[in-house]
């Protein structure tokens, strides 16, 4: 039974089809990556399903049932883009009261927020103020709330914005860690080698719409345009008779080829094993997300357009 | 329910417990009090004498003219003339003027006199005259002197009233304003707060993180009634401090500046726009009267109930305000104009009210929701039913109830869409449209 499936789902707002039917299923323990670029309606996604919004038509199930938002919410801990805390609060009382509004009791939450400052070297911060943490510090500390009250659901946008390298990698060793543990998380972001690193599955939306749904692995081989890189003792000088592939381009002591329709990578190695070419590599060449991200969104405007609704 | 009552507790500890909480709630109260203390200080001290020297008196005046040694003396030198008055310590010269007809006496002077002096040298010479013209008809001082007093006395009036009970007319008048010009000012003051606190939690951008765990109406909620708890400390703070510091200060002050004091307060009575110290000075002089003249529990019970329904009526509006307004302060003032008239307008009405509590004016004021908080406690003060009958009371407070679900209500749907909504400018009209979308 996945944790959480979309269906249909539909925002209109008074000049944008935000959400445009989009269905989906996010798998427990998996890594979900959602994409697509700015103003796609990823933020308005995922606020119907932290409950912030009421879809206009569709169906969100969360664990087996269907979604209640004022009983679910406790289940998810979600991390907006455009996040912030109260800046004249100290911490400590501002991750309890966080997380008391996730339903912990006190005594609990402060026992979990010492865990969690111990884990990430924060103990000394306790008293301090928001106002006096930097970008990075403060963003450490809104990981720590979000995922504090140990949820089912975890969604993260963007979290790795504005992080040092140390840092990031901190933080992307819990959700590593928490997805381990049984936590579903979904993560929304723009830096598609973050995502090819770390997440199971993924879907593209662009102008309000699914255009891509997969594993990374699937969806690079669905992209994939039959290129090969084959490295060479030396390059040979010339190629004879009827090559099974098209050149693309050299690279150093390497061609990079195009399998031409009806062949088989075998059939290229066959012909340089032929010419008594001296092979030394032979790789397939995937495309990266970035690739397949910039190739299904460019063409489409930068930013969407405003268009009358008639809903 | 739980987590209003988690937000509700956290608007009011971190209000609370901040220091400006603290001074203002402290500060505020010995700041009024200094202020009347050390106007009316300054008003003894400013009170210098005068001497005015008087010139060819036809007969009369030395007879007549009473000198006031804290204020204006008179003195009769054979050897002053305009030109050497000054030299001799005297500030005018008061003498009888034979070239004009108009007027007959005049003081001379460098510079002018204050409104006080002239004002004292006028009844002087009226009552002189008044001597000198019933000499010429063979009547005694004495017996002008008796029979005045005796009339005075004989004509005393009290108001009663059907129910039995003596109307105090400055009393009512002095609380009733009070009251009103206290709602007035925390309206503003505890509605503002709303509203940046609804700012700061927009432009902090903590919104998002706290409606994915509480409804955005109950965070308004929350923020709402916690501050009213706030506002409520406060006010009681307030007066447990002021009752605190009038009964403090007469142990300080000498019985002689205490008088002093009160001749200045009426001194001031008498001239235009100087009663604005009486009200301290009642309360000062009066406490036995405030007692039991005044229906205090039905006060205490409306003034509660006008503070926390007026606030309530207009603090969801200042948080609707804040939920559309992005960095920008200036935006908020554009937006806020609309909801700060009616307030105005309120305390408009309460000034002209109190002196006629049964206009029309008066009883509509008193029943819209828009300036009832205000309006009615200025009425109510006046007496319950005589002045103003029970059916209006509940009337008032119904409406005000009604009211404060209507704007809050509104005001949720304005606040849901807004809190979220980054990056754009919002009007009435787009807020509107919010209403109706949602």
């Amino acid at each position: 039974m996945p944790l959480l499936e979309v269906q249909n789902l539909k925002k209109y707002f008074a000049t944008q089809k935000a959400v445009d039917d989009i269905s989906f299923t996010v798998n427990r323990g998996n890594i979900f990556g959602l994409l697509g670029p700015n103003g796609a309606g990823k933020t308005t996604l995922i606020r119907m399903i932290t409950g912030i919004f009421y879809p206009d038509e569709g169906q969100i199930t969360f664990d087996g049932r269907k979604f209640d938002p004022v009983n679910d919410v406790v289940h998810i801990g979600y991390m907006p883009e455009e996040r912030g805390l109260y800046k004249k609060m100290k911490i400590g009382e501002q991750a309890t009261y966080l997380a008391q509004l996730k339903g912990l009791s006190k005594k609990d939450a402060i026992a979990k927020i010492k865990e969690w400052f111990i884990k990430f070297e924060m103990q000394s911060w306790w008293t301090k103020k928001v106002e006096d943490l930097s970008k990075g510090m403060s963003q450490k500390l809104q990981f720590v709330t979000t995922v504090l009250h140990e949820p089912k659901l975890i969604i993260l946008d963007e979290p790795f914005s504005g992080l040092d390298p140390v840092n990031s990698n901190l933080i992307k060793d819990e959700i590593y860690k928490l997805s381990q543990k049984g936590s579903t998380i979904i993560f929304s972001t723009h830096r598609m080698e973050q995502v090819e690193e770390i997440c199971d599955h993924i879907i593209l939306v662009n102008k309000g719409q699914k255009i891509l749904d997969g594993t990374v692995k699937g969806v690079k081989n669905q992209f994939k345009e039959n290129l090969f890189s084959i490295g060479f003792e030396h390059i040979p000088a010339n190629l004879n008779g009827n090559p099974p592939f098209e050149m693309v381009g050299t690279k150093e002591n390497a061609f990079i080829v195009k399998i031409t329709d009806g062949h088989k990578p075998n059939d290229v190695l066959n012909y340089f094993l032929q010419q008594q070419s001296g092979i030394i590599s032979f790789n397939e060449i995937l495309p990266s997300l970035n690739d397949i991200f910039i190739k299904l969104v460019e063409g489409t405007p930068l930013t969407r357009q405003f268009q009358a609704i008639t809903a | 329910m739980n987590k209003i009552w988690l937000v509700i507790q956290r608007e009011y500890l971190t209000r609370v417990r901040n220091k400006t909480f603290l001074l203002s709630t402290f500060l505020f109260p010995i700041i009024i009090v200094a202020f009347i203390i050390g106007s009316t200080l300054l008003a003894i001290k400013s009170r210098n004498k005068v001497k005015i020297a008087v010139l060819n008196d036809p007969g009369f005046l030395q007879k007549n003219l009473e000198s006031d040694s804290s204020s204006v003396i008179f003195e009769y030198p054979p050897d002053v003339n305009s030109s050497n008055y000054e030299s001799k310590g005297y500030v005018g010269i008061l003498k009888v003027n034979n070239d004009t007809a108009t007027e007959k006496y005049v003081i001379e002077s460098k510079k002018s006199l204050s409104i006080e002096t002239m004002g004292y040298v006028e009844r002087q010479m009226k009552k002189a005259i008044e001597y000198k013209m019933l000499q010429q008809k063979n009547i005694e001082r004495k017996t002008l002197d008796s029979i005045s007093e005796a009339s005075e006395k004989a004509a005393r009036i009290t108001n009663q009233l059907d129910t039995g009970k003596q109307a105090n007319n400055k009393l009512p008048y002095i609380i009733g304003f009070g009251c009103g010009i206290i709602i007035y000012i925390t309206m503003f003051v505890f509605g503002a707060m709303v509203m940046r606190g609804v700012m700061e939690e927009k432009t902090s951008r903590i919104a998002e993180v706290i409606v994915s765990s509480v409804k955005p109406f109950q965070l308004m909620m929350g923020k709402i009634l916690g501050i009213a708890a706030v506002g409520l400390t406060q006010l009681l703070l307030w007066i447990v401090f002021l009752m605190i510091l009038v009964n403090i200060i007469p142990l300080f002050v000498s019985a002689e500046t205490m008088e002093q004091f009160q001749q200045v307060q009426e001194a001031q009575q008498q001239l235009p726009g100087g009663s604005n110290n009486t009200v301290a000075l009642e309360m000062l002089k009066a406490t036995d009267t405030l007692v039991k003249e005044v229906n205090w529990p039905l006060i205490i019970i409306c003034f509660l109930f006008y503070f926390l329904g007026g606030y309530l009526f207009y603090a969801s509006l200042f948080a609707a305000v804040g939920s559309a307004v992005n960095e920008d302060p200036q935006e908020a003032q554009a937006l806020m104009l609309p909801i700060m008239m009616p307030i105005v307008f309120g305390f408009i009405i309460l000034s002209t009210s109190i002196e006629n509590p049964d206009s029309p004016m008066a009883f509509w004021g008193s029943m819209i929701p828009f300036t009832s908080p205000i309006v009615m406690m200025g009425r109510v003060a006046k007496g319950v039913p005589e002045v103003v009958p029970w059916w209006q009371l509940f009337l008032s407070m119904g409406s005000l109830i009604i009211g404060f679900i209507f704007t809050t209500w509104l005001a949720g749907k304005i606040y849901r869409t807004g809190i979220l909504l980054y990056g754009k400018k919002a009007t009435w009209k787009e807020m509107i449209k919010w209403v109706r979308r949602s």
